[in-house]
């Protein structure tokens, strides 16, 4: 079942200087519960097209459809995760975590009770009353996803949001918020630019071309193994295949 | 640390805790002689007419006079009129200030307007808008908070604007994915980031106060630690001069730290 499609779009950024085409004529469709990834060059309007899907950025033309109706601002069916976990210094975990709710009004008791359960589930819950700075940088992501599943959305768009950790915290880290993201059903879009990273995770890998966006190739990524997570299927065979595939296509070049 | 959890430590960290401990009594003790040695040299110096008392004055002088201020009743009085004009100054400059902050956060296009203005109101010397206000608002205490509150208000404004400006674009972002509203995003985001600006600007707010409310004295007033400075000059009472000048550095230094304590209140989950 279709949960997402992108219909034509295009987007353009005026500057005083000219304009740039950022994305044009981008098709795609997002199937129910699926981890899809977007990999593309740097600059090349990845992070636009997550914008647009998240109704913060007007499409130039074209649209954008959640379970068949058009999206024109940002919409309680879409949770966002940055690079960054953004978690507010001055609140405590709890009070970041029910940060979303507080905004839509929507600090009822089933909600909380869905905040507890979480809390308590991902290992959170003797942390609600900490501050940020006294967390690691993987609890504070997790934290993050917390908060954004707190709204319970259909879709999470994750903006590489594993980037700002080091390399041994971002492997623990991606294969942590894969398992809690599988477990609670969601379907995932992600930015990213790490290769190793969009094979681990994701179902299907779109690649973009260099600015304007466009679909260069979609890649299924399937591995023989059982119970995949991020981290095992890393010495999957056929890993390395898909690592290099990608990377032919990506067609990098040192300028 | 609470006695019945007191950790056990190494020998080197004792001697470390002992060392940093010792420092600390040592700064404090050094500041406080530096204050002994120069009230005694002025002293010492006044006595064996090395200077001039007449010109300078002198400690016990000082003393003395101030003994008879407190004895007729007026010292607290004059102390209290000078600090309470401040306070009003320095607390509706920060408020007003931040209110106008807002107010230009929220219209973009009116900040970009006002900018030039703004620029120019900050270069002026609002001490020279003194006689105006004199004018305006008549011969009193009122005169004295205006001219306060003016010197501190336009700097208020531009730093605490470009405090809100400064705002990480990405946390409003998160709060509009959540669908917040504009007011939302001010009060959710913008005001709490800015607190620690609101703190520095109110610092800074403080000392600008004194200053205006001093010059406020020296142009209008019939009583406070500015009025007795200026009195003292034209009556050649030095005592009376030195003694309002050490009274009010006594007062700004109080009045600083009590400021400078709200940053532990409000700024707690920095610790």
């Amino acid at each position: 079942m279709i949960k997402l499609r992108a219909k034509d779009i295009s987007v353009i950024y005026h500057t005083l200087d000219g304009e740039t085409e950022a994305i044009k004529n981008l098709n795609l469709d997002v199937k129910e519960g699926e981890f899809l990834c977007l990999v593309g060059p740097s600059g090349c309007g990845k992070s636009t097209f997550l914008n647009v899907i998240a109704g913060l950025v007007k499409p130039s033309s074209g649209k954008i459809f959640i379970d068949n109706e058009e999206i024109t601002k940002p919409s309680n069916k879409i949770g966002y995760m940055f690079q960054r976990d953004y978690l507010f210094e001055w609140r405590t975990i709890y009070k970041n975590i029910v940060l979303g709710l507080e905004i839509q009004k929507r600090l009822n008791g089933d909600n909380l009770k869905m905040v507890e359960y979480m809390l308590q589930k991902y290992g959170l819950s003797s942390f609600k009353n900490y501050y940020p700075r006294q967390l690691s940088g993987g609890m504070r992501q997790r934290a993050a996803l917390i908060r954004t599943l707190a709204l319970n959305p259909d879709i999470l768009l994750l903006d590489e949001p594993f980037a700002a950790l080091d390399y041994q915290t971002r492997l623990a880290v991606s294969d942590d918020i894969y398992r809690i993201i599988k477990n609670e059903g969601k379907t995932v879009i992600m930015v990213t630019h790490d290769i190793s990273e969009a094979v681990s995770l994701s179902d299907r890998v779109v690649v973009l071309s260099k600015r304007p966006a466009r679909i260069k190739d979609i890649l299924e990524i399937k591995f023989s193994i059982k119970d995949r997570t991020p981290i095992k299927v890393r010495e999957a065979p056929e890993f390395k295949d898909y690592f290099n595939l990608i990377w032919k296509e990506l067609d990098i070049h040192v300028e | 640390m609470l006695n019945e959890n007191k950790i056990e430590y190494s020998k080197e960290h004792e001697i470390f805790l002992k060392n940093v401990k010792k420092r600390k009594a040592l700064i404090i003790f050094t500041q406080i002689l530096i204050l002994v040695l120069f009230f005694a040299q002025w002293e010492i110096t006044a006595r064996l007419k090395i200077i001039d008392p007449f010109l300078v004055s002198q400690p016990t002088r000082m003393i003395k006079f101030l003994i008879k201020l407190y004895q007729n009743g007026e010292l607290f009085r004059h102390i209290f009129v000078t600090c309470y004009e401040t306070i009003i100054g320095f607390v509706l400059g920060t408020l007003i200030g931040t209110i106008f902050a807002v107010i230009l956060w929220w219209w973009d296009f009116l900040s970009k307007v006002l900018e030039p203005y703004l620029v120019v109101l900050n270069a002026l010397p609002k001490i020279a808008l003194g006689p105006i206000i004199i004018f305006w608002v008549g011969n009193g205490r009122p005169a004295i908070i205006i001219i306060a509150l003016m010197i501190s208000l336009i700097v208020t404004i531009i730093s605490v604007h470009a405090g809100f400006k400064e705002v990480d674009e990405d946390k409003i972002k998160l709060l509009k994915t959540f669908g917040a509203t504009k007011f939302q995003i001010l009060r959710y985001v913008v005001l709490p980031s800015s607190v620690p600006t609101i703190i520095s600007a109110l610092k800074i707010n403080v000392g600008l106060s004194w200053v205006g409310v001093i010059v406020g004295e020296f142009l209008v007033a019939k009583e406070g630690l500015g009025f007795l400075i200026v009195f003292g000059g034209q009556v050649a009472q030095l005592d009376m001069v030195m003694l309002s000048i050490i009274i009010l550095s006594i007062a700004a230094y109080i009045m600083y730290i009590l400021v400078a304590s709200l940053e532990n209140k409000f700024l707690g989950w920095k610790n």
